[in-house]
């Protein structure tokens, strides 16, 4: 029974020294070490989230860098599709403007044909008037020579005016 | 500061043991030279004086020659007022002193009696038994480690831990993190972190402490009934005091039970009333049986050899070898047995903590 049996003494002690020993430990030791262990893993937690941080901040930056190349890349091209369409547009003027110019020489080329045309036909009709003339006069004076066919000729001009 | 850790420890020792040599020369001088029986080996009585606590510190013993530290014996009795005096002066048990003496029979054997009139009457008996001077000395070996290892934390701010930080810091964040935050919860485990981890370290030293055979060892403190009944009375009062108003209604009126076992005959609240005792009260036999049972176990195989020995010399000693191979299988288990009551303790403390102050919505 003895092994079960509570001791007052004992009891007495125990109490005393872990009352003691509990508050001593709770003030001296617990407090400290749990505090010190809190901070260290606050510490190690603020750590790794500014890490992380970090590293979306170099992700950013990164990313930001992607675009301006980007960006210069599309301007780049912008660039060079302009200066295309530049040079085509001055190539296509340079083309146009010498169609109208040799339009323009092929007109007046026309119009020089043209009138040297027209004052060569004439020139060349007053030379055929002329010579016709000149022939109707010989014939005319080769016929006249005889009366009989003046006579004839002139009846004939008279039935002619008659029936108009 | 941590010298004189170490002073108060080491003087503590050599002054107990040294008077130890004094009683013994004495001792031998004058009575046990004369009849020297072979006394029967009774088991029960072996066992029982190593588990048992004692007035003395009883280390070891050769023919008449016992090794024992003294240790102050201090009595109050309503007759004789108030005595202090070393245990050396009962000669092991064998003679009285004064008025007093161990009782060797009876309701109060081997307690100290006061013989009044030819009774023999138990006065008041606050002495420093082997079981007390081992848990005060626990408790200083407590102190001293875990303040120094507070101040450590305290140097070294903010860095990782060493030496002896590094041992205790990972079994302070287990009773943090396996213990309280998952019994108690994210809230609340921090009010009940520093009892939480004295029990948990006075048990486990305590237990250790109990296999090492040795000086500061060697005593049963953790498998002695009324240290496990302190701890378990702190368990209760913690858990009563921070009892919240969802916690005692539960307890008279529980709900979701048919009104008829509340009504006429409060059948809930009786048993919801004695659960409120029996807990503590497991908690205190529960400590007690295992640690108590080990050292039981490992003494019965100590008797074994000595049952066999004095049947024959040389059946004892083939015993031995059989009953040292147990001895250590054993030690081995009281190993973990150690750590595990200390673990379950602590985490039943923990739960019922943990009742008593939870949100109920």
């Amino acid at each position: 029974m003895g092994l079960v049996t509570p001791e007052l003494g004992t009891f007495i002690w125990m109490f005393l020294a872990f009352a003691i020993v509990l508050f001593i430990l709770k003030k001296f030791a617990w407090k400290p070490i749990l505090d010190a262990l809190k901070e260290r893993e606050t510490s190690i937690s603020d750590a790794l989230r500014s890490a992380d941080r970090a590293k979306e901040e170099m992700a950013e930056l990164k990313a930001d860098n992607e675009k301006i190349l980007q960006e210069a890349r599309k301007e780049r091209e912008a660039m060079f599709v302009e200066a295309k369409d530049m040079s085509s547009k001055i190539v296509n003027e340079a083309k146009q403007k010498a169609i109208q110019e040799a339009d323009k020489v092929i007109e007046t080329a026309r119009r020089n044909i043209e009138g040297e045309k027209t004052a060569a036909l004439s020139e060349i009709k007053t030379l055929v008037a002329s010579l016709s003339v000149e022939i109707a006069e010989k014939v005319l004076r080769q016929q006249f020579a005889d009366d009989q066919k003046q006579k004839d000729y002139f009846k004939k001009l008279m039935d002619e005016v008659k029936l108009n | 500061m941590k010298n004189i850790h170490r002073f108060l420890l080491i003087f503590f020792f050599i002054a107990s043991v040294s008077p130890a040599f004094a009683s013994d020369d004495e001792h031998d001088g004058n009575a046990h030279q004369t009849t020297h029986e072979q006394e029967k080996f009774e088991p029960g009585n072996f066992i029982l004086g190593h588990i048992a606590d004692a007035y003395e510190w009883h280390v070891f013993s050769t023919g008449d020659f016992h090794f024992t530290a003294p240790l102050p014996v201090i009595v109050y009795s309503k007759y004789s007022g108030l005595h202090v005096f070393m245990s050396s002066k009962f000669h092991h048990g064998h003679e009285s002193y004064q008025r007093f003496e161990i009782a060797k029979t009876g309701d109060y054997k081997g307690k100290i009696v006061e013989t009044v009139a030819g009774k023999q009457i138990r006065p008041l008996d606050v002495s420093m038994t082997k079981n007390v001077v081992a848990m005060l000395t626990s408790m200083f070996i407590l102190l001293w480690v875990f303040i120094s290892v507070a101040k450590s934390y305290k140097q070294r701010k903010g860095q990782a831990p060493k030496g002896m930080q590094s041992l205790v810091e990972p079994i302070i964040l287990f009773v943090r993190d396996e213990i309280a935050k998952p019994a108690i919860g994210e809230k609340k485990f921090e009010k009940f972190m520093p009892y939480l981890l004295t029990i948990f370290f006075f048990i486990w030293l305590n237990n250790l402490m109990g296999i090492v055979p040795l000086l500061p060892g060697g005593a049963n403190v953790t498998g002695n009934i009324t240290i496990t009944l302190v701890l378990a009375l702190f368990t209760f009062i913690i858990t009563s005091i921070n009892g919240n108003k969802a916690y005692w209604v539960h307890m008279v009126n529980t709900p979701g039970v048919p009104w008829w076992l509340k009504f006429p005959i409060p059948l809930m609240p009786i048993v919801e009333i004695m659960g409120l005792f029996t807990k503590p009260f497991v908690l205190m036999v529960r400590l007690f049986a295992n640690i108590a049972a080990g050292h039981m176990i490992i003494m019965a195989f100590v008797s074994l050899i000595f049952i066999f020995g004095q049947v024959n010399l040389s059946l004892g000693l083939g015993a031995s070898v059989i009953s040292v191979l147990f001895m250590i299988f054993m030690t081995l288990l009281e190993l973990l047995v150690a750590l595990i009551q200390a673990y379950v303790f602590t985490l039943l403390s923990a739960l019922y903590f943990g009742m008593a102050t939870e949100e109920h919505h």
